[in-house]
């Protein structure tokens, strides 16, 4: 009877201890995404680089909301109302930042437009009639010189 | 190509910003105020001397720097000077922690994003320019303040000031 009542509680123990080991860990993956995701303003470098006492002061604001139940976003909201836009290491979508994402889209499609044209332009250019003309074959005068040196060694 | 470099240039150009002058204007952009709600300007003290300091709660120096500049305040603060403190890239939560801890009565704006500073031109915190009457640059202090250093160089600007 002690042994059941004994495995029964150790059960118990692993099913509830299992969610809380889950939830910490998802909590800490939470917690490194977002410092891979902002700034420590201070320094200029990537929050989870950080080591300045500033550093220090935001990551223990990130803990603290996340600690509260606050959300990715909301805690990304949090940052950019105490230290402005700025602080996100990826710029929104909208307004100049919007350039961020779109210039290096125009010019990879700029470049790939260019490639294709040259490329065309060089398979037109391979096909050409002039191209593709049997090269002219020796002069009468080269003729000549061969006839003659292949009769000087005899060949 | 053109448009990278001209991304390029802008932000080099928007991030670069020199150290403002003797005799220049300093910033009256507004600012939210630390506590209280609402903003608050360089513009709102236009009349007064004002000593700006700009300050975190993450920076030791101006943890030494606090008390002189608080006793400063009592002595010559009113109607023709003040500190003015500017929390600068620093949680507002943490700043209001350090303005209560070191007992500092005299007002106080939130700069997180660290703007106004790179309007004056700041290298680090603590640093303080002392602006007159006309909003112009008096004084300039890279670092902490020391009461010697505000008994010796500030006082002596200050119109009736008793050092």
């Amino acid at each position: 009877m002690r042994a059941r009542l004994a495995i029964a509680a150790l059960t118990a123990l692993v099913v509830l201890a299992l969610p809380a080991g889950m939830i910490g860990a998802t909590l800490q993956t939470s917690l490194n995404e977002i410092e891979r995701e902002v700034m420590c303003p201070v320094c200029g470098t990537l929050l989870e680089l950080a080591e300045s006492p500033q550093a220090q002061r935001e990551k223990a604001f990130i803990k603290r909301l996340a600690a509260s139940g606050a959300s990715k976003e909301q805690i990304k909201d949090a940052l950019v109302a105490e230290y402005g836009e700025e602080v996100l290491a990826l710029p929104e979508g909208d307004g100049f930042t919007l350039s961020a994402y779109v210039v290096p889209i125009v010019a990879f499609l700029l470049a790939a437009i260019a490639l294709a044209l040259g490329v065309r332009k060089w398979r037109q250019a391979s096909r050409s009639p002039e191209r593709s003309e049997p090269a002219a074959g020796p002069s009468d005068e080269d003729s000549k010189r061969l006839d003659e040196d292949l009769a000087r060694y005899d060949l | 190509m053109l448009a990278v470099v001209g991304l390029l240039v802008f932000g080099l150009a928007s991030k670069g910003s020199s150290r403002i002058a003797l005799g220049e204007s300093a910033s009256v952009a507004p600012l939210p105020r630390l506590e209280g709600g609402g903003t608050g300007s360089l513009a709102d003290y236009r009349g007064k001397w004002v000593l700006v300091n700009f300050w975190a709660s993450w920076c030791l120096p101006c943890r030494d720097e606090a008390p002189a500049l608080e006793e400063f305040q009592g002595r010559h603060g009113g109607e023709s000077f003040t500190v003015l403190g500017i929390d600068t890239q620093d949680l507002s939560s943490d700043g209001r922690e350090f303005v209560a801890r070191y007992g500092l009565s005299y007002p106080q704006l939130h700069d997180g994003d660290g703007d106004a500073a790179d309007e004056y031109g700041t290298t680090g915190v603590p640093e303080s320019y002392l602006v007159d009457p006309r909003g112009k640059v008096r004084l300039i202090a890279v670092g902490p303040v020391s009461d010697e250093y505000l008994r010796d160089e500030v006082v002596p600007l200050l119109p009736d000031a008793k050092s």
